[in-house]
């Protein structure tokens, strides 16, 4: 995948046009005949321009990879369905590096070079961060999947929204009551050393001991490292719960080494799956995770209780039962944080058709509508689950899946109510200023 | 955990890191000792050759210590291979000239980076140990391939050593070393060496990239922490001293892991990278070289 | 025409032209280039400790974040203004250098080379350790309202251009001022032969420790800019990447000419731009660049034109 623009307008301005003049719905099918009259109407059929900043190169490509296959399945169910307002989707892909320098630049070429309606996409929160400030002053809408506090904070700007994953604060605080009542009170947590990490370990200790519970081990390893052995005795004895978190390409490492260092006798562990996303867990040296608990944002394999919205998902995305790519089954996908680019571009293509929109200079518009959403219902376009964004912080909430492992794989033992990742609103973007 | 265990699993892990880090350094140490240049690319081929034990390892398929044993043996040839290439086609040009030599290193490393980026992709993938066996003190478990790794170490070590002391390559090598002019004037062929000494230097690092690849992944940026601490380790141990380079690495290998005990992890890199600097600052020439840098 | 008042002219006519470019250049290419000056002004602080006296330093990016920081976080704590904190950034780095300077400067070679290393690592996992203040790798925004000097709102592209300019040509001039001068001579002199220029009697260390600190002030007033103009202050900036970006833009245009930084930073800057479009592994044509350059080109791009045309270009 080296082309910088793939095109998804599979709907082309010609084919819809004979699909129109041909006057049978029966050659669409039956999903997009409500849509068929919006081609009519249409002003014009210019494709809606989505920049895709994707992390292609850099620490973030196991998670880029997979943004960007779902990014590609979702455009085509959009335009297969009509487009948006009636225009086909266009992709507009450029690799930021996982770097947020690059980002920002890229942000800047879509709004100026690529002349793209919206920019979408950016997982990691240094990138999200770094390219925000930007998209606040081209004053493009800039639709973020990265799950971090930073939307939410306040910290950046109107044009900035994640209605597609509920953020890390949320997801850390609902996962606070299961552990205290199943796993134990004394928890030991070990994260990166860097604001994700960070993230957690403030969140969390804060959320647990509101259970009654408590952090007796704060384990913040460099982002650098490579081994972690020497890490773990830091764990005190009479620790109930390990709870970890770990990003980038040492994952399995720090996984297996766990295994190796504590063998039959460890503790409970409850870890985000962050720790293996991406990574089979069927991997040797990983057998000791039986029977110890993940949060899933989205369940990996397929639940006995699956819904027709994440049957539909996996297959448009080509996704198997077990989480990995149907042509290669070593290629696991990173389930639980890729959903969010499918319901956020659903987001876009209803926040776009709310407000009418036609051209950039609707962009505030569109932003308007977008704030204006409240509920989202589980459906195709929001496969992972029942959502309420709010305008006023711009961030969505969820539903959390907490799942044990079981014959290496991950079964959903609880799941957690929306309400649960609740907390006060820390900002109201729609006082300020467009 | 109590401190006596705690800092016996701490050394354990050093001397795993330390094993590592000795491969990789005394290449580095051998081609700047002999070529009198920087290989800023040398943390590539460790790199290639882990992501080489991989693709090995992925085709022999059978029991996983087949693959192993075959990756263990082709991976540093083909690396060191690379390298060699690499000498005569650019370095070899250059007249081995120092501040042309790190700029055209620096090129080397983003394009060998590169290309393991566009054939390999961005993901960091596992080569299964040749055995998956662990003991258990009662204080932790420790794997047994940890501690074959340190063994394996010592032996190349031991062989370098041997080759470097005992044969008439390492006659050729030292000779090379002391001076290339005269070396050349009694007709030892220099460029020749040169080659053999920079792929031989790539082959050291690749190797100590398959040992340690059943114990973390083969990702095409993983070259970058061994560059540096090698030239760490290089520096501290005297410029071209291979016994200098083997203390160091011990001492900071070691020391890492000891550290980790005292100190929260973030700190106690800090201290570590500053402490290595200020030993620089006040003894220019390493803890035990003589020569000036 | 004298030698200087060529050079004089030749700089000045690049700062009209940048000044001109302002007014045709589209929207995207607008942008670009207020990054690209305030980059080359990284570049040009590089270039005199590297291409002037031969220090090469693998650790110019705790000069830039020492800057940058310096600048957001007086404003964001200490409430600051931007022109304040600007002079906080640029405080931060001239301190910087003075500390580094004493310290590496007792290394030359290889071992100068691994100390500067060493010394931006720690500053970069410092910035990682006090993330409580710093918000580590993820970094903060520096908000658009805050962005303002003397009633001049900086994150307006028509004021950023005209910002990073002004930045740029103060820069560039006192470089050329400074290489003119006596000093500036010494300088080369040192990056010659050290030894010689110490029997001629100069004093190598204070000449090096000055030119070290020039060139750390330069490379922070840089990172300030860029922290103000662009929003951001984040730890990646202190990373080993960018300690190798300046070297590779002074090497590419020419190490040891004024305007070479200039010119190796906006080549980079559009070859990668450009290269991303094609493939993700645009960094190998930058590999591909260097190892042309040291086999063909090794002045670099302004160099070779020094060499070969313009023979007085300082």
């Amino acid at each position: 995948m080296t082309d910088n623009k793939q095109k998804t307008n599979l709907t082309t301005r010609r084919g819809a046009l004979k699909k129109i003049a041909a006057g049978t719905g029966a050659i669409i099918g039956a999903t997009s005949m409500p849509l068929l009259g919006r081609y009519s109407q249409a002003h014009s059929s210019e494709p809606i321009r989505i920049g895709f900043q994707v992390h292609r190169t850099g620490i973030g490509a196991a998670y880029g990879r997979w943004y960007d296959r779902t990014t590609m399945a979702v455009a085509k169910v959009i335009n297969d369905a009509g487009g948006i307002n009636g225009r086909p989707v266009e992709i507009i892909t450029e690799d930021d590096g996982t770097d947020p320098k690059r980002g920002a630049e890229i942000v800047e070429k879509f709004a100026t070079k690529h002349k793209c309606d919206v920019a979408y996409g950016t997982l990691f929160s240094h990138v999200v961060i770094g390219s925000a400030p930007r998209a606040g002053e081209l004053k493009i809408p800039y639709f973020v999947v990265s799950e971090g506090h930073h939307v939410a904070s306040g910290m950046l700007n109107r044009y900035t929204l994640q209605p597609g994953i509920t953020d890390v604060k949320s997801q850390v605080q609902a996962m606070a009551p299961f552990v205290s009542a199943n796993l134990g009170k004394k928890v030991a947590m070990i994260f990166p050393d860097f604001a994700f990490g960070h993230n957690h370990r403030d969140y969390f200790s804060e959320a647990i001991e509101k259970q009654g519970g408590k952090v007796v081990a704060k384990i913040a390893i460099p982002p650098t490292e490579t081994s972690f052995t020497k890490y773990f005795p830091k764990i005190p004895r009479d620790t109930d719960v390990i709870y970890h978190v770990m990003v980038g390409p040492a994952v399995l490492t720090f996984v297996k080494e766990m295994g190796e260092f504590y063998g039959p006798n460890a503790p409970q562990i409850f870890g985000f799956i962050d720790s293996l996303e991406a990574v089979d867990l069927a991997s040797p040296g990983l057998e000791f995770l039986e029977g110890t608990y993940f949060w899933e944002g989205n369940p990996r394999y397929a639940q006995k209780d699956q819904s027709e919205y994440d049957k539909f998902y996996r297959k448009a995305i080509g996704i198997d039962a077990n989480g990995a790519s149907i042509s290669d089954s070593k290629d696991v996908s990173t389930y639980a944080h890729m959903f969010g680019c499918w319901e956020t571009m659903f987001t876009i293509k209803d926040a776009m058709e709310a407000s009418g929109y036609q051209s950039p200079k609707d962009r505030a518009k569109m932003i308007e509508a977008a704030e204006a959403i409240t509920t989202m219902a589980a459906s195709n376009e929001h496969p992972q689950g029942d959502k309420l964004f709010n305008g006023k912080t711009h961030q969505v909430f969820g539903k959390q899946y907490i799942s044990k492992v079981n014959g290496q794989k991950l079964e959903v033992v609880h799941t957690t109510s929306i309400e649960d990742g609740f907390y006060p609103d820390e900002t109201d973007y729609t006082k300020k200023p467009f | 955990m109590d401190l006596g265990p705690y800092l016996l699993l701490a050394s354990m892990e050093g001397a795993v890191q330390a094993a590592v880090l000795a491969l990789t350094a005394v290449g580095l140490s051998l081609v700047f000792g002999v070529m009198r240049v920087v290989n800023v690319a040398h943390g590539e081929f460790f790199m290639l050759g882990a992501v080489l034990a991989w693709w090995i390892a992925h085709m022999v398929g059978g029991h996983p210590s087949i693959g192993f044993m075959v990756a263990l043996i082709i991976a540093p040839v083909l690396t060191g291979l690379v390298a060699s290439v690499i000498d005569l086609t650019i370095l070899k040009r250059l007249n081995y000239d120092p501040e042309s030599t790190i700029v055209a290193t620096i090129g080397i490393l983003y394009i060998l980076q590169q290309l393991v980026l566009m054939t390999y992709g961005a993901d960091a993938r596992p080569v299964e140990a040749p055995f998956n066996l662990r003991f258990y003190t009662p204080w932790f478990g420790y794997s047994y391939y940890k501690l074959a790794v340190i063994a394996a170490a010592i032996a190349v070590l031991l062989g370098v050593w041997l080759v470097m002391s005992k044969t008439r390559i390492g006659l050729i090598l030292r000779a090379t070393q002391l001076d290339s002019e005269i070396a050349q004037a009694f007709g030892i062929a220099v460029n020749k060496v040169y080659a053999i000494v920079f792929g031989a230097g790539a082959a050291l690092a690749a190797l100590a990239a398959v040992l340690i690849v059943p114990i973390q992944q083969a990702h095409y940026l993983m070259g970058a922490d061994p560059l540096l601490l090698s030239f760490i380790v290089v520096i501290i141990g005297g410029l071209g001293s291979l016994r200098g380079t083997v203390v160091a690495a011990v001492l900071i290998g070691m020391s890492d892991g000891i550290i980790s005990v005292f100190f929260t992890p973030t700190l106690a890199k800090i201290l570590a990278t500053l402490l290595v600097a200020l030993v620089l600052v006040f003894r220019p020439n390493g803890l035990f070289g003589a020569r000036a840098a | 025409m004298s030698k200087g008042a060529k050079q004089w002219g030749l700089h000045l006519g690049i700062i009209a032209l940048l000044f001109v470019l302002q007014f045709i250049l589209p929207a995207y290419h607008h942008g670009n280039l207020a990054r690209i000056m305030v980059l080359a002004t990284f570049a040009i602080g590089y270039n005199i400790a590297f291409g002037y006296t031969g220090l090469l330093s693998l650790g110019h990016a705790m000069f830039f974040a020492a800057g940058m920081y310096g600048l957001a976080l007086t404003m964001k704590f200490l409430g600051f203004s931007a022109a304040t904190g600007l002079l906080a950034g640029i405080v931060s780095a001239f301190v910087l250098s003075l500390a580094v300077g004493l310290l590496a400067l007792r290394t030359i070679g290889v071992a100068f080379m691994i100390v500067t290393l060493m010394f931006a690592q720690s500053v970069y996992l410092s910035i990682l350790y006090f993330g409580k203040y710093t918000r580590g790798d993820e970094g903060f925004v520096i908000q658009q309202a805050d962005r303002v000097i003397a009633g001049i709102d900086l994150s307006n592209p028509v004021n950023r251009y005209f910002a990073a300019l002004v930045l740029l040509s103060f820069c560039l001039l006192v470089s050329l001022k400074l290489i003119q001068a006596p000093f500036g001579r010494v300088l080369i002199a040192i990056r010659e032969n050290e030894e010689r220029t110490k029997m001629l009697g100069y004093d190598v260390f204070r000449h090096k420790l000055a030119s070290l600190m020039i060139s750390g002030t330069i490379s922070g007033a840089a990172g300030a800019a860029y922290g103000l103009l662009f929003g951001y202050a984040g730890a990646s900036f202190a990373t080993v990447q960018y300690s190798i970006f300046p070297l590779l833009w002074v090497l590419l245009g020419g190490a040891g000419t004024i305007i070479g930084p200039l010119a190796g930073t906006l080549f980079m800057f559009y070859l990668i731009d450009l290269l991303s479009e094609i493939t993700s592994a645009y960094m190998l044509i930058a590999g591909v660049v260097l190892v042309l350059l040291t086999l063909f080109a090794r002045q670099g791009i302004m160099g070779e034109v020094r060499k070969r045309v313009i023979r007085w270009l300082p």
